[in-house]
C-alpha cells in the first residue's frame, strides 16, 4: 500500500464520518461546521487526485461562501440552534433503500468501466492543468457555450434575488 | 550545488541521507524532512511574529508622538517576551454555556489560516514551500478559513457583542474578497500564471508601474480582510467592547492578536509579490538566496508599515459606509479595471515595452479618473438632495 493510498483512506474515512455527523447532530450550527469538514475532506480528495484548482475552488466557493451563508442564515433566523424531536421519520427505510441502490448502481457502473483497476498514469512534467481547463472553458471547440449559459443562469438568479429584495417605494 | 546557492535542497538531501542511513525507508525519510521543513518555517514565522508585536507598538507610539516600550532590554526588545509570559500564565477563562470545542478550535483555525499562506510564499527563487499554479486563488481560500474561524469564535462565545462583531467582520471579509479576487487577476493577466514564483519571474517591470490602481485596490481590500482601521468596525470598542474575541483570555486571545499581526505582515508580503517584484531587486536576488530572503522580508515589512500608517491615520467607518464603498465603488472599479487591462494587454501584446507601460498607466489613470468623477457627481447630487441646493450667498464668503 502506497502513502497516497493510506492518505486517501484516512481522508475518505474522515469525510464520511463528518458527512454522517452532518445529518445526525442536533445542533444546526454544529451540523454546518461538520458540513465544512466534509467539504474540506472532498477538497483534499481533489488535491490527492492532482486537481489543485478544483480543490481550491471547492474551499473558496463551498466553505468560504456557501457554508458561511448557511451559518448566517441559521444564526439570523433561529432563536434555538438545537432541534428537538425525532431526527428520522417513518419513511427512513425508503431513503435507506434509495441510498443503497444509488451506491450499488454507481459501484456497478464503475466496476464495468475498463479503467477501474488500472493505476493512474503519471502526469507528464510541465503539464499545466489550469491552462488546459481555461482553454477548454473558453474555446469554441470546448465548452464555451455551456459555460456562458451557466453564467447567464447565475446572472438571472442574481437579478431575480435583487428584484425580490428590492424595496418598492 | 553548494549550500550557498540552494540551502534548502542541500539541507534536505543531507537530512534525508542521515535518516536513510539509520535504516529508514526513503519515502518516509522524505516525508519526515518535509515535515521538519514546515516546522522550521512555522517556528521562524512565530519568532518573527513576536517581534512584530514590538514593531507594531513602537510604530504606533511614533505615530502618536510617544516613545513606546523602552524599559526592558535595548529599545524595549524584551518587552514582547514579557508579554508572552504574561499571556501564558493568565487565567484561562471559558464563558458559561460556551460551545467548548468550537470555542477552543477557533483561535487555532485563525492562526492556521495565516500560517498556511506561507506555503505559497516564495522567499527566494529556490526557496518556497510549493509552487502552486493557483497561488492567487490559494490566498482567497485561506482567507475563507479565517472567515470561518471568526464566525466560530463569535458564535461559540455565547455573547451578543461577540456575535455582532463576528457578523460585521464576516460581512467585511466576504465583501472585500470580491474586489481582491478581481484585482489578483491583473498580475495573472500580465504574467500568464497564477503561481507566485511565475508572477515574480515575469516582473521585469514591477506591476505597480503597470497597474498602480490595482495595487491600491489590493491594499484596500487587504486592509479590510485584516479587519484593521478604517475597517475595524468589528472591534468597535465604543459599541462592541472588542468584537468577536471578547470572551477569549490569555494565550487564546494571543493567538487572535498574533494572527492578526502576522496576517498584516503576510499581506505586506503578498503586496510585494504581486506588485513590487517580490524577492527581485535589480538582480541582487541572483547573488544569494539569503539576499533574496532579506529583500522580500524588507518589502513585506515596508508593506506592513504602510498598513500600520493607514491604520493609525484614518478613522473608523460605519458598516453602511463600508458596504457602500465596497459594492458601489471598489467592486465595479476592480471589474472594469480587469476588463480594461485584459483588453489593453491583448491590444499591446507585440508592442515595445515603453509603449506597453505608457498604455497601461494611461488606461489606469483614465479608469481611476472616470470612477472618481462618477462618485463625485453622485455624492454632490446626494448632498444637494439632503441639504438643499447650495446658497449663492454662502459661496461669497
Amino acid at each position: 500500500m502506497t502513502g497516497t493510498q493510506i492518505f486517501f483512506l484516512i481522508v475518505g474515512a474522515v469525510t464520511l464520518i463528518a458527512g454522517l455527523m452532518v445529518v445526525t447532530v442536533r445542533n444546526l450550527i454544529h451540523a454546518a461546521l461538520w458540513l465544512v469538514a466534509t467539504l474540506f475532506g472532498v477538497a483534499m480528495i481533489y488535491a490527492i487526485l492532482n486537481a489543485g484548482f478544483l480543490a481550491v475552488v471547492q474551499v473558496v466557493v463551498y466553505i468560504g461562501a456557501i457554508a458561511i451563508l448557511f451559518i448566517f442564515a441559521v444564526m439570523l433566523t433561529r432563536r434555538q440552534a438545537a432541534d428537538t424531536g425525532a431526527s428520522i421519520n417513518s419513511n427512513w427505510w425508503a431513503g435507506a433503500i434509495a441510498a443503497a441502490a444509488t451506491f450499488a448502481g454507481l459501484a456497478f457502473l464503475l466496476k464495468s468501466w475498463s479503467g477501474f483497476s488500472k493505476q493512474a498514469a503519471a502526469i507528464p512534467s510541465g503539464f499545466d492543468a489550469v491552462n488546459q481547463l481555461g482553454n477548454a472553458l473558453t474555446s469554441p471547440q470546448g465548452y464555451v457555450l455551456p459555460f456562458e449559459v451557466a453564467s447567464v443562469l447565475l446572472l438571472a438568479a442574481l437579478v431575480g434575488a435583487v428584484y425580490l429584495a428590492f424595496n418598492k417605494k | 550545488m553548494n549550500f550557498w546557492n540552494d540551502p534548502l535542497k542541500v539541507a534536505a538531501d543531507w537530512l534525508s541521507g542521515i535518516f536513510t542511513g539509520w535504516g529508514m525507508n526513503s519515502v518516509a525519510a522524505n516525508v519526515l524532512v518535509a515535515f521538519l521543513g514546515v516546522l522550521m518555517l512555522i517556528t521562524i514565522l512565530m519568532v518573527i511574529d513576536i517581534f512584530l508585536v514590538w514593531i507594531e507598538r513602537k510604530v504606533v507610539a511614533r505615530f502618536q508622538d510617544r516613545i513606546g516600550p523602552n524599559r526592558l532590554g535595548p529599545f524595549g526588545l524584551i518587552q514582547p517576551f514579557a508579554d508572552i509570559i504574561k499571556l501564558m500564565i493568565k487565567e484561562d477563562t471559558t464563558p458559561d454555556d460556551a460551545d467548548k470545542v468550537v470555542y477552543n478550535l477557533a483561535p487555532m483555525l485563525s492562526m492556521m489560516s495565516v500560517l498556511i499562506l506561507w506555503a505559497v510564499v516564495p522567499l527566494a527563487p529556490v526557496m518556497l514551500g510549493v509552487d502552486l499554479n493557483i497561488g492567487a486563488l490559494f490566498l482567497i481560500a485561506a482567507g475563507s478559513i479565517g472567515t470561518l474561524s471568526i464566525i466560530m469564535a463569535g458564535w461559540s462565545s455565547n455573547n451578543k457583542f461577540s456575535v455582532i462583531g463576528a457578523f460585521r467582520q464576516v460581512a467585511v471579509m466576504i465583501s472585500f474578497e470580491v474586489p481582491m479576487l478581481a484585482v489578483l487577476l491583473i498580475p495573472t493577466i500580465f504574467s500568464g500564471s497564477m503561481g507566485m514564483n511565475a508572477i515574480i519571474q515575469h516582473q521585469n517591470i514591477w506591476y505597480v508601474f503597470l497597474s498602480p490602481l490595482a495595487a491600491v485596490i489590493f491594499l484596500i481590500a487587504a486592509i479590510a480582510e485584516l479587519g484593521r482601521a478604517p475597517f475595524d468596525l468589528a472591534e468597535g470598542e465604543s459599541e462592541l467592547v472588542s468584537g468577536y474575541n471578547i470572551e477569549y483570555s490569555g494565550m487564546k486571545f494571543g493567538m487572535f492578536y498574533a494572527g492578526e499581526l502576522l496576517h498584516a505582515f503576510t499581506f505586506g508580503g503578498f503586496w510585494a509579490i504581486m506588485f513590487f517584484g517580490g524577492y527581485r531587486f535589480f538582480g541582487l536576488e541572483k547573488v544569494s538566496p539569503f539576499l533574496a530572503i532579506a529583500i522580500i522580508l524588507f518589502k513585506a515589512l515596508l508593506g506592513y508599515w504602510i498598513i500600520m500608517w493607514v491604520k493609525y491615520t484614518v478613522m473608523r467607518i460605519r458598516i453602511d459606509q463600508m458596504l457602500a464603498f465596497n459594492w458601489k465603488f471598489l467592486t465595479p472599479v476592480a471589474f472594469v479595471l480587469v476588463m480594461v487591462t485584459a483588453l489593453m494587454n491583448a491590444l499591446l501584446r507585440g508592442a515595445p515595452s515603453w509603449l506597453f507601460v505608457t498604455g497601461m498607466i494611461l488606461s489606469n489613470i483614465i479608469v481611476a479618473w472616470v470612477a472618481l468623477e462618477i462618485v463625485r457627481s453622485i455624492s454632490r447630487a446626494e448632498r444637494e438632495r439632503i441639504e438643499g441646493p447650495k446658497q449663492v450667498a454662502e459661496a461669497h464668503h
